[in-house]
């Protein structure tokens, strides 16, 4: 126990600054669907993260943008276990066939107002992956999808800012 | 050559032994050609004398070239550090092959996927269910990695039958594929009787991407990019295995400091995933802070990768004939630096972790893997280091970390707590390697461009943090891929997993499962 709070103290706050930019781009969110999210969800949003076979990357990225450096928590932004606590669905892979009924069915179980996001180049388009004969097609063929966060994986800074940006903090 | 002398015992053991004929392409492959009905025996004597499990057992379409299908059994001799493969051709009016699955546990998995993705029968084997063309999903007869395959068709859906533990009492509780957490997608179907698990079926393949057959056809660099996306966090592992496969065919020759490179990649890339592992394990007994703790060592070491690749997980670095980034003496600096830090973050978080009753009162004795079930499963890398079998390629393969005098971590308990460990040592040992490595590097070329078109097969290897990687490569003359086989150390494990948490309670669940920490997407593939 003394040894916790002996390297609790010693080590003291990791959390970085993330100072914000507004950029242009996002604007084309639709001014309709931006004034309803800061009017719900502006305080807090709650993420149900789904995996359609990505390679994990996207993943290890979304969890370290929870880590104490990070710490997405004290934007009032927080992944939780299931879709019905969601408003919003972050999406990262291709979309495998296999996934395809999961992918529709968590975010059918999440409660209105809700909305689509995704995250790594795989989902936007099938990446690397969209010849496949196994990969259904991009999430914005099967959810309506407001938002697409670039990289692969996009880095912990990036998630961040994009979603920051989006809602307008 | 005579084959007695390739393997030594051979003739002796197993008289009835009779290989068409014997070739040693490349000095660590032994190639076996069979007669396909003493394909099972050869089979069996190759997994008793040289204590391998079947490492891989792949298929392949030679239709077009010589009217026959063609199946490899590769085993792995660790003694002699070579591998050896028996092949047999398999006539295309009569795709079957005698099954190993009854007599070696290590081929069942690759038996069923030879079946679903090539429709080659293995005769006698107990449970053809398919492991990643769900059945509500694709209709049976599509065999993906036929030369002639189009596109998937659709047939009636019908439901996967679990296996059924029945009596009074039995519970079933479904888990996934979409799962709490932020983690991959896989199904898990406990069956219970109280609070114990007696029954754990794993049902995967959600992540199937087919990448098998996207390799096809493709040149090495934009293979090299997909290897890199096949499991995210073995990226380097991958692409190195399979660069490896590549220039074994091309012949291309790797300068030295390249070769000191690939390992201090190899060694950043385990290090960072298994302090992501240890505080998995400490999140998962409810352990917060330690948990925070190693999130910063891992961080620390991705943001290390950066600066020294331009990539958190290493990727864009392996080429045919080198690497493609070089650690100059500023990055050096940057590199032993950091270094620093990060042995020392990591010390205090393991004595946080060994100071804590509580802690170690979870981990101990939980999902116990015997070394008896180990091997008769075929388990390998990390697992079968912490359930006491000695394996490691870079300890038998590589006379780099011969030089580094590699101490290779292994623990007899086969519980939560010996892999928690294996990790801990191979951690420490990593940070070792790591500076004497870099220490070992001059300013010498990193890239020798060789010849690259050329025809052949290999195979290409290298110990990831999990385990073994293999990629057996096939190229045509003109250096296209014909067939990439892929063999993730989760491929082997997960059976592993499955029978190490039995007679655990559902919660321990998640504690053994991240202390295997198994790749979906590697085994899906």
């Amino acid at each position: 126990m003394l040894h916790i709070l002996k390297n609790r103290i010693l080590k003291g706050v990791v959390t970085r600054h993330i100072g914000l930019k507004l950029s242009k781009e996002i604007e084309s969110a639709g001014s309709e669907l931006s004034s309803l999210i800061r009017k719900k969800f502006g305080r807090s949003l709650h993420i149900r993260e789904v995996d359609t076979g990505s390679c994990g990357a996207c993943e290890s990225e979304i969890i370290a943008a929870n880590n104490p450096i990070y710490d997405l928590q004290r934007f009032g932004i927080q992944f939780v276990a299931s879709p019905r606590h969601a408003d919003c669905l972050l999406a990262t892979g291709p979309v495998s066939k296999n996934m395809f009924m999961a992918l529709k069915k968590t975010y059918e179980a999440m409660p209105e107002p809700k909305f689509v996001i995704t995250c790594g180049d795989c989902a936007l388009d099938g990446g690397l992956f969209k010849d496949s004969y196994y990969v259904q097609g991009p999430v914005k063929d099967i959810l309506p999808v407001v938002l697409h966060i670039p990289g692969c994986p996009p880095d912990p800074l990036t998630i961040i800012t994009t979603l920051l940006d989006f809602l307008r903090k | 050559m005579d084959h007695p002398e390739i393997i030594p015992g051979i003739k002796n053991k197993f008289v009835d032994l009779n290989p068409l004929s014997v070739s040693m392409p490349y000095p660590d492959e032994v190639v076996l050609q069979i007669d396909p009905r003493d394909f099972k025996n050869t089979c069996l004597a190759l997994h008793k004398i040289l204590f391998s499990p079947v490492m891989a057992l792949f298929a392949l379409d030679e239709r077009r070239e010589t009217g026959n299908y063609r199946i490899n059994a590769i085993f792995l001799d660790l003694k002699n550090s070579r591998w050896i493969t028996a092949s047999i051709a398999v006539a295309q009016d009569v795709p079957c092959f005698d099954s190993l699955a009854k007599s070696i546990y290590s081929a069942n998995l690759f038996e069923r996927e030879i079946w679903e993705m090539f429709g080659i029968e293995p005769k006698g084997h107990p449970d053809l269910r398919r492991l990643r063309l769900h059945d509500e999903v694709c209709a049976k007869e599509n065999y993906p990695l036929r030369k002639d395959f189009q596109k998937i068709q659709y047939g009636d859906p019908s439901d996967y039958k679990f296996a059924r533990v029945e009596g009074d009492g039995i519970f079933e509780v479904p888990v996934g594929p979409v799962h709490a957490g932020i983690i991959e997608p896989g199904h898990f179907r406990f069956s219970v009787a109280g609070e114990p698990i007696i029954n754990l079926e794993l049902r995967l393949g959600f992540t199937h991407r087919g990448v098998e057959k996207l390799f096809e056809g493709k040149r090495y660099p934009d293979a090299i990019k997909l290897s890199e996306r096949i499991s995210g966090d073995s990226s380097f592992a991958h692409s190195l295995a399979f660069t490896q496969a590549a220039e074994k065919i091309s012949g291309a020759l790797i300068p030295t400091q390249a070769a000191y490179l690939r390992c201090i990649f190899l060694e950043l890339e385990r290090m960072y995933n298994h302090a992501n592992d240890i505080g998995g394990i400490a999140t998962d007994v409810g352990f917060s802070f330690p948990s925070a703790y190693a999130s910063i060592i891992k961080e620390a070491i991705l943001q290390l990768n950066d600066r020294l690749t331009g990539s958190r997980y290493l990727r864009s670095i392996n080429t045919v004939g080198g690497v493609l980034t070089d650690i100059d003496e500023n990055k050096k600096q940057i590199l032993i630096d950091a270094l620093k830090h990060i042995k020392h973050d990591f010390d205090e978080l393991v004595k946080m972790l060994y100071s804590s009753v509580s802690f170690m009162d979870r981990v101990d004795t939980t999902g116990v893997l015997r070394r008896k079930t180990a091997e008769d499963l075929g388990v390998v890398g990390l697992i079968a280091r912490a359930s006491g079998i000695p394996t490691d390629l870079r300890k038998y393969f590589s006379d780099i970390y011969k030089e580094a005098k590699l101490k290779m971590a292994t623990q007899e308990s086969g519980d939560v707590l010996a892999r928690l460990r294996v990790r801990i040592s191979e951690f420490k040992e990593s940070c070792r390697l790591t500076e004497e490595f870099t220490a070992r590097l001059n300013k010498g070329e990193i890239l020798r461009t060789g010849p690259v078109s050329k025809g052949g097969s290999a195979l290409g290897y290298a110990e990831g943090w999990r385990g073994p990687v293999l990629y057996w490569l096939k190229t045509d003359p003109t250096g296209l891929i014909q067939r990439c086989k892929i063999v993730d150390p989760s491929f082997l494990n997960w059976q592993g997993l499955s029978y190490a948490v039995l007679g655990n309670i559902i919660p321990d669940f998640p504690l053994c499962n991240k202390s295997f920490d198994l790749s979906y997407s590697g085994n899906d593939l």
